[in-house]
């Protein structure tokens, strides 16, 4: 296990890198740099405002400080919040995201492994066509058509909830209700089509024959393998719960880390945007890696080799 | 369609074929049947629906901005804060994301066919190594390139094809390996390397026309899920620029005067929602009756 782990540890350090390269060299690219505005600077003024940022060094040395600033977790300052580095406006604004994209996951597991559970146990009934109409709105239906939806029904028409800004729980329903219900609709027809596989397994057959009741079936026989792929899937939706923040942040104006994402691409804020990309980069590669932890551990056919 | 790809149709679906098979459980679907339907009418409805407008789509009119919908006046879906015709907007706007719909799923199925072909036949340490390097892209935010690829290129809209392209080839060419994985120790491929073919011909002519049931059924689920990029990047105001328009463009203008025009809104959010419910539909049901291992 602890070799293992170590292994999968070692083999995400070449993706945090390339993913680091890849950002670094494709926004070095980009024609433009921070400083070109619409009011041309005196030459000696951008001089001076590149050699400040190291700008004026050669691409490897800038992407080698660049490095050796990440390994202390420090992400440059921001070109747009001349007052703070990016590492400060991340620390502002993770938690707030942190807390609207967490408890979209959360939300999104419970519901839809349940809602899953009780289509696929009422295969073909009306409890089923229901969970998956519902499913199919959720999945068709993109988070950003539903959140000004949601706002115009709530907020607007019956006044029930705020619209926007992060206050307490009241401010946070909506939100996370446009985040979460593209996932609640995955994870709700991804559940169902893995319980109905494993009801019609042979041990699941034996369980019944024995006369067990259908909860404890379901409860302690059905799920750890009807969990399987809906573990390997939270991966790709954590990637699409941060994906989808960017626009729900802007959308009911919450402060976190998409909003500095969207501002700071507009305003070609290098270093901001470069530190988002490589922050959620590796969030995403550590929670993958969390998530092959727990998919070993819930399966153990899975060798940890 | 080739020697190899006809005897593999002929020998499976109980001599009916796989294909006519298929498409005789498609027609059973009624939910898919009717999405069909719906998409052709709105295919038509956007390219056919603006020349009997009497509006242009770029019309800025000030003495009639922001209108409720309304027959008399002439504005059936209202108009927005520039006083352009919304129906007509909206149609033109499906134009565009129908066509990006279209278009980027055909750059993300070429690369993501030949990607996993050439992975699941060669095999290997090439395999190893191609998939690989998809395993390392999966795990990276690729909506977030998509973005900065708009911001720091310029925003064009053969820039966005490609960046879609670009993002959606994974799926694809992980499932087409997969499938190449099972053909390839097929007869029709043994008899073809027998004879002495080329792997890039045997590839060519016997492993991608059979992949075809797959692809289908991918292509037709990859579409609402490009439609949906684009609207994003639109939505954010990266993707297309005024005054052409998407329907993610328009949501995005809706959104802004939600509380006091929300028909600006309502119009195009209806028309993207109801365009993904049924390529959804459609997918759903070509999987049903494609790809008979899945649910």
């Amino acid at each position: 296990m602890l070799r293992y782990s170590l292994r999968r540890l070692l083999g995400a350090i070449p993706t945090l890198f390339l993913l680091t390269a890849f950002t670094f060299f494709m926004i070095r690219a980009a024609p433009g740099g921070p400083f070109s505005r619409e009011r041309q600077l005196l030459p000696e003024i951008e001089a001076n405002l590149n050699a400040a940022y190291h700008l004026d060094e050669p691409l490897y040395m800038q992407f080698g400080r660049y490095l050796g600033g990440l390994l202390r977790f420090d992400f440059g300052p921001s070109f747009q919040y001349r007052d703070y580095t990016v590492t400060e406006l991340i620390k502002t604004g993770f938690p707030v995201s942190l807390k609207l994209g967490g408890a979209a996951m959360l939300v999104a597991l419970v519901i839809g492994v349940a809602a899953g559970c009780i289509a696929a146990l009422r295969q073909n009934r009306a409890a089923d066509h229901g969970v998956m109409a519902v499913a199919m709105t959720g999945i068709s239906i993109p988070n950003f058509v539903m959140a000004p939806l949601l706002i115009l029904v709530f907020a607007v028409y019956l006044r029930w909830l705020p619209a926007g800004g992060l206050g307490g729980l009241r401010t946070m329903v909506l939100p996370v209700t446009a985040l979460a219900l593209p996932q609640i609709a995955y994870l709700a027809r991804l559940t169902r089509g893995s319980m109905i596989e494993v009801l019609r397994s042979n041990f699941i057959r034996t369980a019944k024959a024995q006369g067990l009741p259908t909860w404890q079936i379901v409860v302690r026989h059905a799920l750890r393998p009807v969990l399987l792929p809906v573990v390997s899937y939270l991966g790709p939706a954590a990637a699409a719960v941060i994906t989808g923040s960017v626009v729900i942040e802007q959308i009911f104006s919450v402060p976190g880390i998409g909003r500095f994402f969207v501002t700071g691409a507009l305003n070609r804020d290098y270093t901001l945007v470069m530190g988002v990309v490589v922050f959620y980069g590796a969030l995403i590669i550590a929670f993958n890696f969390v998530v092959d932890l727990a998919y070993a551990w819930l399966d153990p056919r899975v060798k940890y080799k | 369609m080739s020697a190899g790809a006809a005897s593999v149709l002929a020998d499976e679906g109980g001599g009916r074929g796989l294909w006519a098979d298929a498409w005789r459980k498609l027609k059973r679907n009624r939910a898919a049947v009717v999405g069909a339907w719906i998409i052709g009418l709105m295919a038509v409805l956007v390219i056919v629906g603006p020349w009997f407008s009497s509006h242009a789509f770029d019309f800025t009119d000030f003495g009639s901005i922001s209108l409720p919908p309304s027959f008399e006046a002439g504005h059936p879906f209202g108009t927005d804060t520039l006083g352009r015709d919304l129906f007509v907007r909206t149609l033109y706007g499906g134009r565009i994301s129908l066509l990006v719909g279209i278009v980027g799923t055909a750059v993300s199925l070429v690369i993501g066919v030949a990607y996993g072909a050439i992975a699941g036949y060669f095999g290997g340490r090439l395999d190893a190594l191609l998939m690989r390097i998809v395993d390392i892209l999966y795990a990276l935010p690729f909506m977030f390139f998509v973005i900065l690829l708009m911001v720091f290129f310029g925003r064009n809209i053969l820039l966005i094809f490609v960046a879609i392209g670009a993002v959606n080839w994974l799926d694809m060419a992980r499932i087409v390996r997969g499938q190449t994985l099972s053909l390839k120790c097929r007869e029709f491929v043994e008899a073809a390397e027998a004879q002495g073919v080329g792997a890039f011909a045997i590839i060519r002519r016997h492993v991608v026309p059979n992949l075809l049931g797959v692809v289908a059924v991918y292509v037709t689920l990859m579409i609402p899920q490009v439609i949906l990029i684009e609207s994003f990047l639109s939505f954010l105001g990266l993707g297309v620029q005024e005054p052409m328009t998407s329907w993610g463009a328009l949501v995005h203008d809706g959104a802004a005067e939600l509380e006091s025009a929300p028909w600006i809104l309502i119009f195009p959010a209806a028309f993207l929602a109801i365009t993904l419910f049924c390529f959804n539909f459609v997918g759903d049901g070509m999987r049903d009756a494609l790809d008979p291992k899945d649910r």
